[in-house]
């Protein structure tokens, strides 16, 4: 059991190592230090990355962990789970000609750096006598609560699952981020002051009334809703992906692997899904998807790097029946598919061919078609916009006094860690600013 | 192909790289292995009084990932017995005929003891000895090194002493800690010294040890000034070499010199020729990466020659200085601006902030709409690679403010990238020794200044 344990250990361990001293000395030279720098701009939450990266090559190592978490409090997580090549990286002046400056493994030592001394932001001001609930515990939560503490505000997380962390916890794969990184993440934001309650559902246990009464704003960072259905015949007998996912980070021992497993969608879950399968023990896993490898959802390296692990991957294949047999899967049968005329996403249209099936087998079966809307919009009638929670430019909904950031308002824009981050410290900022207004504001110095 | 031999003061060596008297010819094995090498000749590190040396004796200046841009150094001369060094010396002249083997001595300021020196030295076949008149630590302290270098008139006694005893060609050492070299360089020319080198080692303190809050390197918690030497001090001694090179006294004698000071490649050296060297004396550059630089040291020298039509290295020696002049000399109307190459640029905005935090703020950010952006002014929800890099201001030179000075073309980390353009100011040549001379009012009153320039259209941001 243990050796099976640490075999498991070693297949999910975080993917890059650490860079060591050294390596990071002569990363953070190569940095030309640009002014106004394009990485800066490209990153959502504006990091200053030079500077982060110039007090690396100082040696001042406290220095640059304030620095990055100046503009983001969750750099830990970011730093690894950050689609670099789309945000910083890939604006890096020195992409053109040489190699980019590896940002997001500098950025990674710097918050390394803290959290092994303990470098955390502190609060240095006086506490304003207002509170905030925040719902949800996910990145978007963590970063408003976190800044909303640094201004002096009494914050409380309410987060319906047993820890904290949100997607950086259950749903980051673990070769990305171990679930430890998250969990310490969310500590650094209790150490604010900020309190963390966990089991607590929104609208189970408590209501919106509730917390309008007891608190001077409300922040709901809820994330998306359940993940999509299929609606095909033998759905039962397919296992949903973010389970899977969180199955391998909080209980891998336990998690059932199939020997050839598909893997039905083609994006960054999608992939996610197929590397854990892939590393646990399955011999062939087959991505399966009904558009083709240009409309894949997943950012180009995540796509690259499935084809590196050995995974393979079978288009215009649209899932029409799983095949059971006493109600465990054995064949996922598929339909061909046409591509046709743009869609409202604005990629071809998959159309799938009548009496094209086919049936490609397997003995497990993970679907990673994205999530649903959040669901609660309905229940406390909120203004929607394509289905998520309309908010104005200071992340305020519909209703006074009620905020909401992350995915959750993700109407446009990619839907990652990072974006979440600054929607909680652009709402943070805005909901300071909103209650400064508020007439009975007690002064403080 | 290039002819690199040379025949210095009558010392004659295969090419102008000699090792300078230091560490890597602190033994006849060293030497041998330097020849192997394709040194072309070696100054045996000093010989002469007694003396015992301390650890921890380098310290060392790096810049980011670049180690030992200087070295700094307490080691004092040669602290083997004399009697050893004398024995090697004779060693490597007969095994390297061909080879310039040329004796540093350092003794006390008495005549007999100099001429004891000499003679001990001429006694090994040594081709030349150079004296040292320039260690900056320990010796001076016992009145010898620079202590001497400091007092042209020391300098000139003892070359006498020098030059009574000797037969074989004396060069003299000059050290750089000193107001005027050329004062001491007219010492040793009066002296009838047949060469002059320089420079040696500059004094300095390298540095603090953070942690320890000791001096860098500790002599068991002490520390003091040491040599300084290396890539670092390349520019003062060719200011050095080229302001003996102009001096009427000093170039009209004839007197050749040894150039040395951070020469650490074919491009170093060539410089050093060109301001008026006819040797060359390497020390650092070995002690960092071995005696194998020499390889390219003379192919590249030989491959610029070539393609400069230089054939021969006094060809190239002092080739550049009559090009050395003074502020007074130059021409002001002479006008040059930057010009950034867009193609090239990768908007690092270096430039940018150096021209407008510390110089003449000519360089404008530019969209590609042309209008002017301020830095730091996207929306603070814009993101992603695209924007970033689409949205991107192009710098650009607004030409008619640049006052020329250059710092953006130092800063930019792209080759060829920001170009100095010469353009017409529209004004005929004139310089600040004719105004002074013609117009002396203009150069000492501020309205009559002023009025030159609103006659001459000199316009100052």
């Amino acid at each position: 059991m243990e050796s099976a344990l640490r075999e498991i250990g070693k297949a999910l361990a975080e993917q890059l190592p650490p860079l060591t001293r050294h390596a990071a000395a002569v990363e953070s030279d190569r940095c030309l230090y640009c002014y106004d720098a394009p990485c800066t701009h490209a990153c959502p939450t504006h990091i200053d990355i030079p500077r982060f990266i110039k007090k690396i090559a100082s040696h001042n190592l406290r220095g640059s962990a304030e620095t990055i978490f100046a503009s983001n409090l969750l750099g830990a997580t970011c730093a690894r789970v950050c689609p670099v090549q789309e945000l910083c990286e890939g604006a890096c002046v020195l992409g053109s000609d040489h190699k980019p400056i590896a940002i997001g493994r500098l950025q990674r030592f710097a918050m390394d750096y803290a959290r092994e001394h303990r470098s955390y932001p502190k609060v240095n001001v006086a506490l304003t006598g207002k509170a905030i609930a925040v719902i949800g515990a996910g990145p978007a939560g963590l970063s408003c609560a976190g800044e909303l503490a640094k201004l002096g505000h009494a914050v409380t997380i309410f987060e319906k699952r047993s820890m904290p962390g949100g997607l950086s916890t259950y749903g980051i794969i673990a070769l990305r981020e171990p679930v430890d990184i998250a969990l310490e993440e969310t500590r650094m934001i209790e150490s604010l002051g900020v309190q963390i309650k966990t089991g607590i559902e929104f609208l189970v246990d408590n209501t919106l009334a509730d917390l309008q009464r007891d608190f001077d704003a409300v922040v709901l960072s809820v994330g998306f809703g359940n993940t999509s259905g299929l609606g095909i015949e033998g759905e039962e007998g397919i296992v949903d992906g973010l389970q899977f996912i969180e199955a391998s980070k909080t209980a891998p021992e336990n998690l059932r692997v199939g020997r050839n497993v598909i893997v039905i969608g083609a994006g960054n879950t999608a992939v996610d899904c197929a590397t854990i399968a892939h590393r646990l023990g399955a011999q062939r896993v087959i991505m399966v998807y009904r558009r083709t490898d240009r409309e894949m959802t997943c950012y180009e390296h995540e796509c690259d790097f499935a084809r590196k692990e050995g995974i393979e991957f079978r288009f215009l294949s649209q899932p029409s029946r799983v095949v059971l047999e006493n109600g465990l899967p054995v064949g996922l049968e598929c339909l061909r598919v046409e591509l046709g005329a743009p869609d409202s996403s604005g990629r071809p249209s998959p159309r799938p061919v009548a009496n094209s099936e086919f049936v490609l087998a397997a003995d497990q079966i993970v679907k990673a078609v994205g999530q649903n809307k959040p669901a609660l919009t309905t229940l406390l009638g909120l203004k929607t916009l394509k289905g998520f929670i309309a908010v104005e430019d200071s992340f305020q909904t519909s209703l006074a006094g009620v905020y909401a950031i992350g995915d959750c308002v993700r109407a446009s824009g990619a839907a990652s860690t990072v974006m979440a981050v600054q929607d909680g410290k652009l709402a943070a900022a805005a909901i300071h600013r909103q209650l400064a207004r508020t007439p009975d504001q007690v002064e403080v110095s | 192909m290039a002819d690199l031999r040379i025949n210095f003061a009558g010392i004659k060596s295969p090419n102008p790289f000699w090792l300078a008297s230091a560490p890597p010819t602190n033994s006849g094995a060293q030497i041998h292995r330097a020849f192997e090498a394709g040194w072309g000749g070696a100054v045996w590190k000093t010989i002469g009084a007694p003396v015992l040396n301390v650890s921890n004796r380098y310290g060392a200046w790096h810049q980011g990932r670049q180690r030992m841009l200087a070295i700094n150094n307490v080691e004092l001369i040669s602290d083997r017995p004399i009697e050893i060094n004398l024995r090697e010396i004779a060693e490597v002249k007969r095994a390297w005929p061909d080879r310039a083997v040329i004796v540093s001595a350092m003794v006390d300021s008495k005549p007999e003891a100099w001429r004891e020196i000499v003679e001990r030295i001429e006694d090994t076949g040594a081709d030349g000895i150079e004296l040292n008149y320039g260690c900056p630590h320990g010796m001076s302290e016992r009145g010898m090194g620079s202590a001497v270098g400091q007092v042209p008139e020391y300098c000139e006694r003892i070359t006498r002493w020098v030059m009574e005893a000797a037969t074989i060609p004396i060069i003299v050492k000059l050290t750089p800690n000193i107001t005027n070299i050329v004062l001491p360089a007219r010492a040793g020319v009066a002296a009838g010294a047949n060469a002059l080198s320089l420079i040696n080692t500059i004094n300095s303190i390298v540095g603090v040890d953070l942690d320890t809050l000791e001096l860098t390197p500790s002599i068991g918690g002490k520390g003091g000034h040491g040599g300084y030497a290396g890539p670092a001090v390349k520019p003062i001694a060719l200011n050095m070499l080229a302001s003996l090179g102009t001096d009427e006294i000093v170039s009209k004698s004839g007197i050749p010199i040894s150039g040395m000071g951070g020469i650490a490649n074919w491009q170093d050296a060539a410089q050093f020729l060109l301001l008026g060297a006819s040797s060359l004396q390497v020390c650092t550059a070995v002690m960092h990466y071995g005696f194998r630089i020499i390889e390219d040291l003379c192919d590249g020298l030989s491959n610029w020659m070539d393609e400069k039509g230089f054939k021969t290295i006094a060809d190239v020696s002092g080739h550049s200085l009559h090009r050395v002049s003074e502020f007074k000399n130059f021409d002001l109307s002479y006008r040059a601006v930057a010009h950034i190459d867009a193609e090239k640029c990768i908007k690092c905005n270096l430039c940018y902030v150096a021209c407008n935090d510390t110089a003449h703020q000519c360089i404008d950010l530019v969209s590609s709409q042309g209008a002017l952006v301020e830095p730091l002014s996207y929306d603070v929800r814009s993101n992603g690679k695209h924007e970033a890099m689409e949205t991107r201001p192009q710098p650009q030179i607004r030409e008619e403010d640049c006052v020329g000075c250059r710092l953006c073309y130092n800063v930019c980390p792209v080759d060829n990238c920001i170009e100095m353009v010469e353009v017409s100011s529209g004004r005929s040549a004139v310089t600040w020794s004719e105004l002074s001379q013609h117009h002396t009012q203009v150069t000492e009153d501020w309205e009559t200044m002023k009025a030159y320039r609103e006659k001459v259209g000199i316009h100052i941001h």
